[in-house]
C-alpha cells in the first residue's frame, strides 16, 4: 500500500490526473484493486460511485484481478479478415483458458481488445502492450514460449 | 505512376525521433520561430488561407478552429492534439508520434502562440504506451533546449505539453469526449455548442486538432500558405497519410496529395489484391467508413469527392477486402465494434448498436427474415437521424453501404430461411 | 427575443430558449424522457425529436436553442415515426411486465407508449436481467426498469451531493446504481427517496408495505392506530384527484377510519412537543455552553446524512427524535396508559412524505416503549394508492374528529411541512418563553420560501440569535462545510434533507418539481394562518401530557421516550 501512496503523491495535484492514477495502478497490480478504486476516489476528492463510473468506463482499465502477462487480441476488422479468430483458437488451446480469463498460474490473462493500431501487421495481439503481428499459430506458440520461461 | 509527397511524414525514417539535435539539423522548430516573428492573427490567416481541414475524420476547417480560439478572451487557453486514433486499420498518427515527435510538439506550440494557448495536452491512446514514453522524452529534450516550458522566446511567448493516457474508449476520439476523459471523467460527449473553441478543457478555450493535422502546420509555415492550397484536392488540399490493411499485397502506407484515387492507393501503392485474387470491396475511412464497389476505385479520396458517391474519407484507413471475404460476417464483427464502443449516453447509439449487431448476427446464422431487413434500416435510420454525437451518425455507414452495394450476401442469407 | 414558427405558429422567446421552452409557451407539448425542468438539459433520451428546417437530421427540443427565423415542426409523420424508434428501442430492452409494475398506470414511458401508438416491437426482447436491490427499508432499485435517463443521478449527486448512485460500465451495460454493484445498503444512499421523485418508471421507487397494513387491519388482537405528518394533506390531495391543499383535515380522518384504522391521530402533535423539547433543548445549550449550532433532527434523511458525512459534527445535533418517533413512543407508553390498552396490541402506523421515515422507525434505537416504537411507515403515494384500493372517494366522506390525547395540533406544528417551518415554530416558542411577552407578529416570512441556504437574525429579549436553514442536501453539505471549518457562528441550523421541506419528501406524490413545491409550500402556510392556536406551547393535549405523564420539557421521561443519541456511520461509505 505504500506504493500506492506514492502514485497518490504522484497525481493527487494533477488536474483531472484520476485516470493517470488509474493507469498506474494497473501497471502495478495488473488491474484496480478495490481498495486501490477507494483510496483514489478519496485522494482526488470525487465521490466513490463516480470514480467506479469512471474505472468501468474504459476498456483498458481492468476491475478483476488478472495474470502478469495480459495477453489482447484484437478483434477489429483488419485483424477479423486475416485470420484472427485462429490465434484466438491457438491461444486459448495453448493456455487451456478461454477468453476473459486467466490461467491458474496467474502467468497470462486473454482478453480481447480493438484496434491497436499495428493494421500492417495482421493478425495482431499485444503482451502488456507490446505488439506482435503477422501471427500464425505457430508464432503464437513461439511468442508464448518466451513469456512462459522464467526471466 | 503516382508519387508521395511527405509533410506530415517528412522526417519519418530519416532522422533518429529520440534525439532533438537530429530534428534540429533538419530544420526543427524553425517555423515556431518564425512564426513568432509574426502576428498570431497573421498565423491563424496562413492557416485558413492553407485550407487546411482536420484530418482526424470530420475535415473541420482547423484555420476556422483556431479563428474561435484566437477571438475568444481568456485568461488561459488550450492546445489539445487528439491522438487517440481508435478507429480500426488506422495508424497515421502513430506513424507520425512514432518517427517524428518534435514535429507534432512543434505544430502544437504554433497552435500555441496562433491562439493564445500557454499549455497543450497530446491526449495519446493507452494502447501506444511506447509512443507515450517517446513523446515524454521529445518533451523533455524541448524543455531543455528551452524549446517548451517557461520560455526564452524573445516574443515571451511560452508553451508546455504534458501526456495524457486515454484508457480504450473509441468514443474519446470525438474531441468534447475527448476533453471530458482529459478531466479525470467518463469520456461521454458534451453537447454542443458551446464548442470547445470557446468552451473546451476545464471551460477554457480550446483548440482540439488530430495529430495529422497539427503535423502539417510546421511545413505551411515554412513554405507558406499557397504552396500548401496548391496540393491535392483544391477544397481538401495538401496531403494525407492512408493506411492499407486487409487482402491487400503490400500492407502499409503512404501519404499522397488528396486528389489521389482509390484505385492509384490499392493498386500503385498496395500492390493490389493480395494473392492474385479479385477485389470485392474497399471500406475507407475506418471502421465508421462506407464500403465501396470495384466501379467507384476511380473516385479521388478526398473528402468532397468520397462524400459525393456517398463514401467517407475518415481517418484515410483503406481496407481491401478480397472476393472470398464473408461480408455478413465482416458486418457482424463491424456491428460488435460499434456495440462494444458506444458510451451509453443516448439512446439510439446505446440501443440502436446493441439491435445492430443482434439483428446482423442472426442473419448472418441464417435466422434472419426480411422483415429484419426491414427492422435493420428503420434501426439504422434512427441512430443517423438522432444520436448525440457523430459515434451514433456514422456507425450504420458500413452496413449502409454494404447493403447498397454488395445486396446479395444480406438477400441469400435471409432468403435461405423459408418465409 | 427571437422569433420563429413553430408547426406555423409563430413564436416569440427569449434568447437562449430552446425549442421546447418555445413550443411550451404556445402550450404544444412535446413529449421527453430525461427532461426534467428543475435539471439541467441532458438531451440523451433523444425522443423530444422536432424537425428543423434545414438541419442535419432531426433536433433533440430540449436542447436546440432557438434562433431567429426557424422554422420548427413537431408533428409530422417524420418526427412520429422517429419518436417511435427511439421508444421501439427502449421498450425492446425494457421488461413487459407493467400490469404489476410499481408505477402501473403512472408510468412516462407506458404514458409514451401509448402517446404514440406503439403496438409492436420489431426486436427480440432481451432484458438485462440484474437482480432488484431491496436492501433498504425505504427504496427498491430494479436496475432492469431503468432506461438510463439519468434523472437521478443529478438529484443524487448534485441535488443530494449523496452520491450514492452511480453509472457502472459503458454502452449496452451501462447501468445506474452504487460502486462495485453494491447494494444501496452498502453505499452513502440516506434514502431520502428523491430519486423515486424523479424515475420516468418504475427503476427506483419507495419499498411498498401496503399488504402489512392490510395484515394488521385483519388482526382483531391489534388496535391499529395512525400518525400523519404535517405536509401529507395538502399533497394527498393531488393523489385523490383534488387541487394541492383542498383535502379537508377531518375529511381525511374520515376517510382513514373507513379505511379501518382503530384510532387516528396526527403528527403535528408531536411536532408542537417536538418544539417544547428543542426550544428548551437550544436555551439549554445558549444557557449553558452546550454544543452550538445545534441541528435540527426531524429528518431521517439529514440524519443519516450528517451520520455518513459529517460524524464528527453529530454532538451538534439535536437529540430530540423526530416527531414520527416521539409520538411512536408515546402511543405506547402515554395513550396505552390513558387508554387502558396493552401496548402490545397496538399496531401503530405513520403516514409519511417520506422514504427514510421507514428505515428511521426500523432503527434499533426506536424501542423506548418497550416496543417498536413505529410499527410501519407508509408514503403519501401508499396511502393514495390505499385510498383508490379501497374504493374510497375522498371527496363523498363525512368529516370526523381526531381521537383524543395526541390529535390536536397548532399552526406551529403544520408548518413543519416547509423548510423553515420547524425554525420558525421554535422562534414562536422560544420568543416567548424567553421574553415572557407575546408575540406581535407570529410570521417569521424570513424563514420561509425557497432560497436554498436562509439566515436570520432574531432578538430575543437583547440576546441576538443566529439561525440558517438549509433544504437539500447539496445546500446542508455546504452550510455544514462552513460550520465544519468553524466559519459560521450560527446558534441554531434548520436541516431538511428535502428541496422544499417534507412537502417536497420522496414518499409525495409524483412528480414533485420545484413549481409543485411552490405550491404545496402555500397551501401550508394557508392552513398555519387558519387555525386559532399558532404556537407550539399553547396546544392544550401538549400542556396536559406534560402535566399528566412528562413533567416538564427536557424531564426524565422525555430523555427516556423522547431523546436519542446517532452514531457515526461506517468510515467507509464515503
Amino acid at each position: 500500500m505504500d506504493k500506492l501512496q506514492a502514485i497518490v503523491d504522484q497525481y493527487q495535484k494533477v488536474p483531472g490526473g484520476l485516470i493517470e492514477a488509474f493507469h498506474a495502478v494497473q501497471d502495478e497490480y495488473a488491474y484496480i484493486p478495490e481498495e486501490a478504486l477507494r483510496r483514489l476516489a478519496k485522494a482526488f476528492e470525487v465521490p466513490l460511485a463516480r470514480a467506479y463510473g469512471i474505472a468501468s468506463f474504459y476498456s483498458y482499465l481492468s476491475l478483476k484481478p488478472r495474470g502478469q502477462y495480459i495477453i489482447r487480441i484484437c478483434k477489429s476488422a483488419p485483424c477479423h479478415v486475416k485470420g484472427a479468430a485462429e490465434v484466438v483458437k491457438t491461444l486459448e488451446e495453448e493456455l487451456a483458458i478461454r477468453m476473459g480469463e486467466t490461467t491458474p498460474d496467474q502467468l497470462f490473462t486473454l482478453e480481447f481488445t480493438e484496434c491497436v493500431g499495428v493494421c500492417a501487421e495482421t493478425p495482431v495481439i499485444t503482451i502488456n502492450g507490446e505488439p506482435y503481428g503477422d501471427l500464425t499459430s505457430a508464432k503464437v506458440k513461439e511468442i508464448l514460449a518466451q513469456y512462459r520461461q522464467p526471466q | 505512376m503516382r508519387e508521395e509527397k511527405r509533410i506530415s511524414l517528412k522526417h519519418y525514417g530519416l532522422i533518429d525521433p529520440d534525439q532533438i539535435e537530429d530534428y534540429l539539423e533538419h530544420g526543427g522548430y524553425q517555423s515556431l520561430q518564425k512564426a513568432l516573428s509574426q502576428p498570431p492573427a497573421a498565423i491563424v490567416q496562413a492557416v485558413k488561407d492553407a485550407g487546411l481541414r482536420g484530418r482526424g475524420g470530420a475535415g473541420f476547417k482547423a484555420g476556422i478552429k483556431w479563428g474561435f480560439t484566437l477571438q475568444t478572451p481568456a485568461e488561459q487557453k488550450y492546445i489539445i492534439c487528439n491522438a487517440d486514433e481508435g478507429e480500426p486499420g488506422t495508424f497515421k498518427d502513430r506513424l507520425i508520434m512514432e518517427g517524428d515527435p518534435h514535429l507534432v510538439l512543434e505544430g502544437m506550440a504554433i497552435a500555441g502562440y496562433a491562439v493564445g494557448a500557454s499549455k497543450g495536452y497530446i491526449y495519446c491512446r493507452g494502447e501506444y504506451p511506447y509512443i507515450v514514453k517517446r513523446l515524454k522524452r521529445a518533451i523533455e529534450q524541448a524543455r531543455e533546449k528551452g524549446l517548451l516550458g517557461t520560455n526564452r522566446f524573445e516574443s515571451n511567448f511560452s508553451f508546455d505539453v504534458e501526456v495524457r493516457m486515454g484508457a480504450g474508449a473509441y468514443i474519446c476520439g470525438e474531441e468534447t469526449a475527448l476533453i471530458e476523459s482529459l478531466e479525470g471523467k467518463r469520456g461521454e460527449p458534451r453537447s454542443k455548442p458551446p464548442f470547445p473553441g470557446v468552451a473546451g478543457l476545464w471551460g477554457k478555450p480550446t483548440v482540439v486538432n488530430n495529430v495529422e493535422t497539427l503535423a502539417a502546420v510546421p511545413w505551411i509555415i515554412e513554405h507558406g500558405a499557397t504552396a500548401y492550397q496548391q496540393i491535392g484536392a483544391s477544397r481538401y488540399p495538401g496531403t494525407k497519410i492512408f493506411t492499407l490493411t486487409g487482402d491487400v499485397a503490400r500492407k502499409g502506407f503512404c501519404e499522397v496529395p488528396t486528389d489521389v484515387t482509390l484505385r492509384e492507393l490499392v493498386y500503385d501503392f498496395g500492390g493490389g489484391v493480395a494473392g492474385g485474387k479479385k477485389l470485392q470491396a474497399v471500406q475507407v475511412g475506418g471502421t465508421s467508413g462506407a464500403f465501396l464497389p470495384e466501379s467507384l476505385l476511380d473516385t479521388p479520396a478526398d473528402l468532397d469527392s468520397m462524400a459525393a458517391v456517398g463514401g467517407t474519407l475518415g481517418s484515410g484507413a483503406v481496407l481491401v477486402v478480397d472476393e472470398t471475404r464473408d461480408l455478413v460476417d465482416l458486418a457482424v464483427t463491424i456491428a460488435s465494434f460499434f456495440k462494444h464502443e458506444s458510451c451509453g449516453k443516448c439512446t439510439p447509439c446505446r440501443e440502436g448498436t446493441f439491435q445492430l449487431h443482434r439483428l446482423l448476427e442472426k442473419i448472418s446464422r441464417g435466422q434472419g427474415s426480411r422483415q429484419d431487413l426491414e427492422t435493420l434500416e428503420r434501426l439504422m435510420w434512427i441512430m443517423t437521424q438522432a444520436s448525440f454525437c457523430g459515434l451514433g451518425h456514422t456507425a450504420p455507414t458500413p452496413i449502409l453501404t454494404m447493403l447498397q452495394y454488395f445486396p446479395d450476401p444480406f438477400n441469400n442469407r435471409v432468403n435461405s430461411q423459408a418465409g | 427575443m427571437v422569433n420563429l414558427t413553430i408547426d406555423n405558429i409563430s413564436v416569440s422567446v427569449p434568447s437562449g430558449s430552446t425549442i421546447l421552452q418555445a413550443a411550451q409557451a404556445v402550450g404544444l407539448k412535446i413529449p421527453t424522457l430525461c427532461y426534467h425542468p428543475d435539471q439541467t438539459v441532458k438531451a440523451n433520451c433523444r425522443v423530444c425529436l422536432v424537425e428543423v428546417e434545414g438541419a442535419r437530421g432531426l433536433q433533440a427540443a430540449c436542447s436546440q436553442t432557438v434562433v431567429e427565423g426557424m422554422v420548427v415542426r413537431t408533428s409530422t409523420p417524420l418526427v412520429f415515426k422517429a419518436r417511435k424508434a427511439v421508444v421501439e428501442l427502449i421498450l425492446a430492452r425494457h421488461p413487459q411486465d407493467c400490469l404489476n409494475c410499481v408505477r402501473n398506470g403512472c408510468c412516462e414511458l407506458q404514458d409514451l407508449a401509448q402517446e404514440l401508438g406503439i403496438r409492436e416491437i420489431p426486436y427480440a426482447r432481451e432484458i438485462k436481467g440484474m437482480p432488484q436491490d431491496k436492501s433498504t427499508p425505504s427504496l427498491v432499485l430494479d436496475p432492469d426498469k431503468c432506461i438510463l435517463c439519468r434523472r437521478c443521478l443529478t438529484v443524487c449527486q448534485e441535488v443530494q451531493t449523496v452520491n450514492a448512485l452511480g453509472l457502472r460500465a459503458r454502452g449496452y451495460q451501462t447501468s445506474v446504481g452504487p460502486a462495485f454493484y453494491q447494494q444501496l445498503n452498502e453505499s452513502t444512499c440516506v434514502m431520502c427517496g428523491q430519486c423515486t421523485q424523479v424515475c420516468p418508471t418504475g427503476a427506483l421507487a419507495e419499498r411498498e408495505e401496503i399488504d402489512k397494513l392490510l395484515d394488521a387491519l385483519a388482526d382483531p388482537s391489534k388496535i391499529v392506530v395512525t400518525q400523519m405528518a404535517p405536509a401529507v394533506r395538502v399533497a394527498l390531495a393531488e393523489e385523490v384527484g383534488l387541487p394541492t391543499g383542498e383535502l379537508d383535515m377531518l375529511t381525511l380522518v374520515g376517510g382513514l377510519r373507513r379505511l379501518g384504522f382503530h384510532r387516528v391521530f396526527h403528527t403535528n402533535f408531536t411536532a408542537d412537543l417536538t418544539i417544547m423539547e428543542e426550544g428548551h433543548e437550544l436555551l439549554e445549550r445558549l444557557n449553558n455552553g452546550g454544543t452550538l449550532p445545534m441541528l435540527t433532527s426531524c429528518s431521517p434523511g439529514w440524519i443519516n446524512f450528517i451520520e455518513t458525512f459529517y460524524p464528527d459534527l453529530l454532538d451538534n445535533l439535536s437529540t430530540c427524535k423526530s416527531p414520527q418517533q416521539m409520538f411512536g413512543a408515546l402511543v405506547k407508553t402515554y395513550w396505552a396508559q390513558k387508554a387502558g390498552v396493552d401496548p402490545a396490541q397496538i399496531y401503530s402506523v405513520s403516514i409519511m412524505p417520506c422514504t427514510a421515515k421507514k428505515y428511521e422507525a426500523a432503527r434499533p434505537e426506536m424501542q423506548d416503549s418497550g416496543y417498536q416504537d413505529v410499527d410501519l411507515v407508509l408514503t403519501t403515494r401508499e396511502i393514495g394508492k390505499l385510498f383508490r384500493m379501497a374504493g374510497i372517494d375522498l371527496k363523498q366522506v363525512p368529516p370526523s374528529e381526531f381521537d383524543p390525547w395526541m390529535g390536536a395540533y397548532t399552526g406551529a406544528g403544520v408548518i413543519f411541512g416547509a423548510t423553515g417551518g420547524v425554525m420558525e415554530a421554535a422562534l414562536r416558542t422560544v420568543y416567548e418563553v424567553v421574553t415572557g411577552n407575546e408575540l406581535a407578529n407570529l410570521d417569521f416570512t424570513v424563514c420561509r420560501g425557497m432560497t436554498g441556504i436562509k439566515e436570520a437574525e432574531v432578538d430575543l429579549a437583547g440576546t441576538q440569535v443566529k439561525v440558517a436553514i438549509a433544504h437539500g442536501l447539496g445546500n446542508a453539505r455546504q452550510l455544514m462545510e462552513r460550520i465544519r471549518a468553524g466559519e459560521a457562528d450560527y446558534h441554531f441550523v434548520e436541516i431538511m434533507a428535502c428541496p422544499g421541506g417534507c412537502i417536497g419528501g420522496g414518499g409525495q406524490p409524483r412528480q414533485t418539481d420545484n413549481a409543485q413545491r411552490a405550491i404545496r409550500i402555500e397551501a401550508i402556510y394557508q392552513e398555519d394562518v387558519a387555525l386559532a392556536l399558532r404556537k407550539s406551547h399553547e396546544n392544550p393535549e401538549v400542556k396536559q401530557l406534560y402535566t399528566e405523564f412528562l413533567g416538564q420539557p427536557l424531564g426524565d421521561k422525555s430523555h427516556q421516550l423522547l431523546h436519542t443519541h446517532y452514531q457515526a456511520k461506517s468510515k467507509k461509505l464515503k
